[in-house]
C-alpha cells in the first residue's frame, strides 16, 4: 500500500479516498473510478472476491462519507481478498437510484456472476455487460425488488381461496 | 438499458438454460471459459467440445429440484448428448424467503433466531459470524468475557464436526454407499445430542448471541465432550476402511468434478473446494478469530481437486476438529459467559424483582433492542463450508438498517457447470454432493 498517505491529509489509494471502519480499510471511488480501482486491486494481488453486495440509503440519506463523495441513493459494497497477502479491502461505490447501473465485474472476478445477480434481483441495480442478468432467487415474472427500501413488506394475498367448510362454534353441538 | 427496459418490455432474459443456438459466446464465456479468464473468441472455440453437436443431438433436462441428491431443493438444468454432460446452469432461489429483509425488521438480539436458520446444518457458525460483526459494531469485541470466547469456539467446532459426518452421510447415499448414510447420521446425532443439552435445541440454536452466549455449559459437559472425542475416532477409522481404501469408492471420485486453483480463486470458492486444489487457505488460521491463533491444528490440503480430495478433506477435518476441541478443553476458562455491559446483556431474571433499574433495563433491551452505533463492517469466519460473511450497515438504530450474508454456498454453486462439464450424468450427483451446498443458505 504504497501511497496511502500519512494521517494529515486524507488518506488515498490509487487516488480514491480511502477510509477506516471500525479496522477495516474501505475505498470509495466514483462510478468512473470504479472498474479502473477494482483492477488495480486484482493487479495488485487481491484475486478473489469474497462478497458483492448493496444498500439502498434510501430512508438513511445523512451518512458519512469522505469528502468530495456524493452520498446517493443506492451504494454497491465489493470485498476483495488478497490470499497472498492475507488482507481485505472493501469497495464502496455510489450508484444514483435514477441511474442504477454499473459496470459488472465478470470479466475480472466471474465468481461475481450470481452475487451481481442476486443484487440485480433484489435492489435492481443493472451491471451492464453481464452475461445473463435475470432474476436470481425471485420468480422471474416477480414485480419489484424486495430489499429496496420503499418496498413494501406485510401481508401478500393468499392464492389458494378455495371455500373451506367454516368450524363448528365450540360448544355448538 | 435503464432498469425500466429490463423490466417492461417483457424481454427480460429466461432464468433457464437456453438452446445452443441462441446463445451468444458471452454466455458460452460464462459457462465455460470465464474462469479461466479467456477472450470470447477462445471460450467459443471452446464451446465446441467434446464433439460439437448439432442442436438435434442434444437433449435439455432438468435434474431437480425434487431430485433427491440435490440435496433440497437445488434445480440442474443439464445439457445431455448421450450421457455427457455439456452444460449445466443451477438454477436456485426455491427456498428463498427474504431473510435479509426480514432481518431488517428484528432487533440485534432477534437477529440470532433468523440468521440460525440460513445455514442450518451449521448453525451456530452463522450465530457466532453474525454475533461477531455487532459486537464489532458495538466496539465491544475485546470485552467478551474469556470464557464465553471459549464457548464459542467449542461450539463451533463441534458443529463442525456435526456437518461434516453429515457430509460424509449424504456423500456415502448419493455415491451409493448407503451404509455410510446410517452411520454418519448416528455419530451426528451423539454431537447433536450434546447441542441439545447446552443449548436446549438440536438445530436452530440461537444460542452464541452479541455480548456472549445465553448460558453456561450444564454440569457433567466435560464427559459428554470427552464421550464424543473417545466415541468418533474409531468409527472415523471404520469410514477409511468402509469407504477411503474401497477401490469401488475411489474410481467412483477419483478424477471426478476436478477444478484448479485458479479457477476456484477466480470462481470465489472457499472451504474444502479451494483447499482441495492445494491453496492452504483457511480463515481459522490465516486471519484467526476468536483464539484460533493459540491453537494448534492443520489446514489439510488436496492436491487434485477432484470430489476425492473434497471427501478425504472433510474426513480429516473431523480428526483436526478433535485435536482443537481436546485443547480447548484443556484450556476452558471460568467466568461470566455474557458480556455485563446493562446496555447490551439483559439482566438476569431475579435482579428484576429487586431493581427498578434492572426492570427498565430488561424492558427496553426487549420492547426496543439495544442501539448500535453508526457503521458498517464485514466480519468473516470459517464455517463447514467455506467463508461465511455478515456485513452489516447499521443507522444507529436497534434494528440493522441492511443484513447480508456472504453464504459460502451460495457462491460455491458457481462451482458446478464447470465441474461437470464434459462428465458422465452419473458423476453429476457425486459432484453436487462434494460440493456440499446447504440451500437453505443458497437461497436464503
Amino acid at each position: 500500500m504504497s501511497d496511502s498517505t500519512s494521517t494529515d491529509a486524507p488518506a488515498t489509494l490509487y487516488g480514491v479516498p480511502l477510509t477506516d471502519s471500525r479496522g477495516q480499510r474501505v475505498l470509495h471511488p466514483t462510478r468512473a473510478e470504479y472498474l479502473k480501482v477494482v483492477k488495480q486491486l486484482l493487479s495488485d494481488t487481491f484475486t478473489m472476491c469474497s462478497d458483492l453486495t448493496a444498500v439502498d440509503f434510501l430512508t438513511h440519506a445523512g451518512r458519512t462519507l469522505p469528502d468530495g463523495i456524493a452520498p446517493e441513493r443506492f451504494e454497491v459494497v465489493v470485498n476483495l481478498l488478497s490470499i497472498e497477502r492475507r488482507e481485505r479491502i472493501r469497495v464502496r461505490v455510489q450508484v444514483p437510484g435514477d441511474d442504477a447501473t454499473l459496470p459488472s465485474l465478470f470479466d475480472m472476478f466471474p465468481g461475481t456472476e450470481a452475487m451481481e445477480r442476486e443484487v440485480y434481483d433484489m435492489f435492481g441495480i443493472v451491471f451492464t455487460d453481464h452475461p445473463d442478468l435475470t432474476r436470481i432467487l425471485m420468480p422471474e415474472d416477480w414485480d419489484g425488488f424486495p430489499l429496496r427500501k420503499d418496498y413494501e413488506t406485510g401481508r401478500i394475498p393468499v392464492q389458494f381461496t378455495a371455500d373451506f367448510p367454516a368450524r363448528p362454534e365450540a360448544g355448538a353441538q | 438499458m435503464s432498469i425500466v427496459d429490463v423490466i417492461r418490455d417483457g424481454n427480460e432474459p429466461a432464468q433457464g438454460l437456453k438452446p445452443r443456438g441462441e446463445q451468444t459466446a458471452r454466455e458460452l464465456l460464462r459457462e465455460v471459459g470465464a474462469v479461466l479468464r479467456m477472450s470470447e473468441a477462445e471460450a467459443a472455440r471452446l464451446g465446441d467440445l467434446p464433439v460439437d453437436p448439432s442442436e438435434d443431438q442434444t437433449m435439455i433436462i432438468n435434474m431437480g429440484p425434487q431430485h433427491p441428491s440435490t440435496h433440497g431443493v437445488l434445480r440442474l438444468m443439464l445439457e445431455l448428448q448421450g450421457e455427457t454432460v455439456l452444460r449445466c446452469k443451477p438454477i436456485i432461489g426455491y427456498l428463498h424467503t427474504g431473510m435479509e429483509k426480514t432481518a431488517e425488521s428484528l432487533t440485534y438480539m432477534q437477529g440470532g433466531t433468523n440468521v440460525t436458520r440460513m445455514d442450518y446444518l451449521s448453525p451456530l457458525n452463522n450465530e457466532l459470524v453474525f454475533s461477531l460483526a455487532v459486537e464489532k459494531l458495538l466496539g465491544i469485541e475485546d470485552d467478551i468475557p474469556e470464557r464465553a470466547v471459549w464457548m464459542r469456539m467449542l461450539l463451533s467446532e463441534l458443529n463442525r464436526m456435526s456437518s461434516h459426518l453429515l457430509f460424509l452421510a449424504t456423500n456415502g447415499m448419493d455415491i451409493g454407499a448407503v451404509s455410510m448414510m446410517i452411520y454418519g447420521w448416528r455419530e451426528r446425532e451423539e454431537v447433536l445430542r450434546f447441542f441439545q443439552k447446552v443449548t436446549g435445541l438440536r438445530m436452530n440454536h440461537n444460542f452464541i448471541r452479541p455480548g456472549g452466549v445465553a448460558a453456561d455449559l450444564p454440569a457433567g459437559w466435560r464427559d459428554d465432550v470427552l464421550f464424543l472425542l473417545d466415541m468418533i475416532p474409531p468409527r472415523l477409522d471404520e469410514y477409511d476402511v468402509l469407504m477411503t481404501g474401497q477401490p469401488i469408492w475411489r474410481d467412483r471420485l477419483q478424477g471426478v468434478g476436478v477444478i484448479t486453483a485458479e479457477e476456484a480463486l477466480a470462481l470465489g470458492a472457499t472451504g474444502p473446494i479451494l483447499r482441495s486444489t492445494g491453496v492452504p487457505w483457511d480463515l481459522r488460521r490465516d486471519m484467526p478469530y476468536l483464539r484460533y491463533e493459540e491453537m494448534e491444528f492443520d489446514v489439510v490440503v488436496g492436491g487434485y481437486g477432484d470430489a476425492y480430495d473434497r471427501y478425504a478433506i472433510r474426513l480429516n477435518e473431523i480428526r483436526e476438529s478433535i485435536r482443537i476441541v481436546h485443547q480447548i478443553l484443556d484450556r476452558m476458562p471460568g467466568g461470566d459467559v455474557r458480556i455485563q455491559n446493562k446496555k447490551v446483556t439483559p439482566p438476569p431474571r431475579a435482579r428484576i424483582d429487586e431493581s427498578m433499574e434492572a426492570l427498565i433495563h430488561h424492558f427496553k433491551i426487549f420492547t426496543e433492542g439495544f442501539k448500535v452505533p453508526e457503521g458498517e463492517v464485514y466480519v468473516a469466519i470459517e464455517s463447514p463450508r467455506g467463508e461465511i460473511g455478515c456485513y452489516i450497515a447499521s443507522d444507529g438504530s436497534p434494528t440493522p438498517y441492511r443484513m447480508h450474508m456472504r453464504a459460502p454456498s451460495f457462491v460455491n454453486i458457481q462451482c458446478l457447470p464447470h465441474m461437470m462439464r464434459g462428465g458422465l450424468v452419473a458423476d453429476a450427483v457425486a459432484v453436487i454432493s462434494s460440493v456440499d451446498p446447504v440451500l437453505g443458505e443458497v437461497d436464503r
